[in-house]
């Protein structure tokens, strides 16, 4: 395996945090530096979604649109064919939620660069309730022909991914949270779309997790090697295209997969990691995330756990999916 | 760049559109004739007097741009490009069959001289707002404009309004919108679907600059597109008032050849009518 950098402190109460979308206000911004052709939209969410960083950067190429999602990603569409890049923002429930044939038909069909930043994914936005936590979006936007779908670990990868996304002439859509979560890639962690990563060896299972799932993943992982299991940790933030090589090859080691992701599994990404074993590796898969039942109010922490998205919770799951499932070792 | 044709030869290659539709849409055996028969002086208007285009270089920097809104008209897109030359006309009749270029609805990557992808109602005027925006305040190339056609029955799309604040708001004046005002959608006539009326109204109280001419008197279209580039402080909409299947006397008013192709045997009829008109639908009504 090709070394990832993690921080050195990741298990420890002072554990950088920030959230996921203060990465992609940087990254954006960056963007906008590198490439005159960076144009950012948003539906009245502007600061929540972290874009006024562009705005106040470069205000001329900053469009407010107002609440109106179909016009957000379709006037998105007639600037990519003037030759622009557009980034457009709202709430994930709201954009790709509302607006999904208008991405289907003027983004994707039409092979259009529009960038879909969807923010406050998953049952973390807390107190807002069901509403306001998308759990659908990536299985919406996977689906989609020619669409690329990311969801960043972390506010430093999340930076990354954006500035690479401005750069891949591609629709694409980025999935951000909007609670503070902990850092554990540095500067120097590798991220390229299409690419997963192995931020951790082990022989007893595959642990495979996108988005604010990754990190719970790796505390799940340490709480597993103290009941002696050794779990091999999988990062994937590039949903589709999906880093088959990679995802296959730990599974081709360890012989059991999990997937956790803070969004329905029906189509997510425990769908797509599903689709993948299912046809080239059939191998025993417990998927954790959401099990086609919506949100509701609450604090974020309260809901993770109830939802079983801790990684104390899914070092539960992971125990009992072993235990209760063969271990397929073979030589494909 | 070609050079503009005069009125009376915009009117005949409008007859040429016509018959070449009728032809398309009995070979495909299926598609929509009303709309592409009614909106046919509409384009040949655009794309032999209004707008700067080269077809032998669909990607010229320096063109207008149109973007269908109505996708499922396409038909008389296609026709109005083949006549230009973007293509050759043999190519009309693989309309909608496997493998052709011409898809049933327009598709942008599947044809130069397309600038979007629609059929889904309601989507065209954002498409052609965010191009007018990049126009006006992005790259500052006043020289351009921007077209789109919707249907009157795309009105109900909220889209639509939605593209009408944001263009009212940002004064997007190199923006020009036909409506294909003929009154009829799928289930019945406009007004009894969902009243759009008052529609001048409407526009106007988004921001927009509003003209009603008669859709099938090239002169007045034409003219109303000069007077619409001439507006510096709003976008314009020009309700064009047009009759379905206008040319071929049993599909004219009739919503049920909304989205019916004819037979060979109508097909028949309606070229025969088509030729006796002579191409002198607009002034013979007019004069």
């Amino acid at each position: 395996m090709s070394h990832y950098p993690l921080q050195s402190n990741i298990f420890d109460d002072e554990v950088a945090k920030e959230p996921i979308r203060a990465g992609f206000g940087r990254g954006l911004k960056a963007a906008g530096e590198a490439d005159e052709r960076v144009v950012a939209l948003c539906a009245d969410l502007t600061e929540s979604t972290q874009m006024h960083l562009f705005k106040n950067a470069f205000p001329e190429r900053f469009i407010e649109i107002g609440v109106a999602e179909q016009n957000l990603v379709t006037v998105a569409s007639g600037l990519a064919r003037a030759g622009k890049i557009p980034f457009t923002s709202s709430y994930a429930a709201f954009s790709p939620g509302r607006n999904w044939e208008q991405i289907r038909t003027t983004a994707a069909l039409n092979e259009q660069p529009v960038k879909v930043v969807g923010s406050h994914a998953g049952v973390s936005v807390g107190p807002d309730g069901a509403t306001h936590q998308m759990l659908e979006d990536i299985a919406l936007m996977r689906v989609l022909p020619h669409m690329v779908v990311v969801a960043p670990g972390d506010s430093v990868e999340a930076e990354k991914a954006t500035k690479l996304i401005a750069k891949n002439d591609k629709p694409s859509y980025l999935r951000l949270a909007r609670e503070k979560t902990p850092i554990f890639s540095t500067e120097d962690s590798p991220f390229e779309i299409g690419k997963a990563y192995v931020l951790r060896e082990g022989h007893d299972i595959t642990l495979l997790g996108t988005g604010t799932m990754t990190y719970e993943l790796l505390v799940a992982a340490k709480e597993l090697e103290s009941k002696g299991v050794s779990a091999e940790v999988v990062h994937v933030p590039t949903i589709k295209p999906l880093d088959e090589e990679t995802i296959l090859a730990s599974v081709r080691k360890t012989g059991r997969a999990l997937t956790a992701e803070e969004a329905q599994i029906a189509g997510g990404f425990g769908s797509a990691i599903a689709e993948l074993l299912s046809e080239k590796m059939p191998t025993p898969l417990w998927r954790v995330g959401m099990r086609d039942r919506f949100g509701e109010s609450g604090k974020p922490d309260e809901l993770l756990d109830l939802f079983g998205l801790t990684g104390e919770k899914i070092a539960v799951q992971a125990k009992e999916f072993i235990n209760n499932t063969p271990q397929y070792h073979r030589d494909y | 760049m070609r050079g503009q044709l005069t009125v009376a030869q915009v009117e005949q290659k409008a007859a040429h559109i016509r018959e070449d539709i009728i032809r398309m849409l009995e070979n495909a055996g299926s598609g929509h004739s009303a709309g592409p028969l009614g909106m046919a002086d509409m384009l040949a208007a655009l794309y032999f007097h209004i707008m700067r285009l080269d077809p032998k270089n669909p990607e010229w920097e320096d063109r207008d741009v149109f973007f269908l809104s109505n996708g499922h008209t396409v038909p008389v897109q296609y026709a109005a490009m083949a006549e230009a030359g973007y293509f050759e006309k043999d190519e009309l009749m693989t309309l909608r069959k496997l493998g052709s270029r011409l898809q049933g609805h327009p598709e942008r990557t599947k044809l130069p001289g397309l600038e979007n992808t629609s059929g889904p109602l309601g989507s065209g005027l954002s498409q052609a707002a965010g191009y007018a925006y990049s126009l006006q305040y992005l790259d500052k190339q006043q020289h351009r404009f921007v077209y789109t056609i919707m249907g009157d029955g795309e009105l109900n799309e909220g889209n639509i309004w939605e593209a009408a604040m944001f263009a009212g708001k940002y004064k997007l004046s190199q923006l020009v919108g036909f409506i294909d005002r003929n009154n009829i959608q799928i289930d019945g006539t406009t007004e009894e679907v969902m009243p759009l009326e008052d529609l001048r109204g409407k526009w106007e109280s988004f921001g927009w600059h509003v003209q009603e001419v008669d859709g099938h008197n090239v002169e007045s279209i034409i003219d109303a597109a000069s007077m619409a580039r001439a507006i510096t402080n709003k976008p314009s909409v020009i309700i064009a008032h047009t009759i379905p299947g206008k040319g071929v006397d049993f599909m004219e008013y009739d919503y049920h050849w909304h989205g019916m192709a004819p037979n060979s045997e109508q097909a028949k009829i309606a070229l025969k009518k088509l030729r006796t008109l002579n191409g002198k639908i607009t002034s013979g009504e007019n004069e």
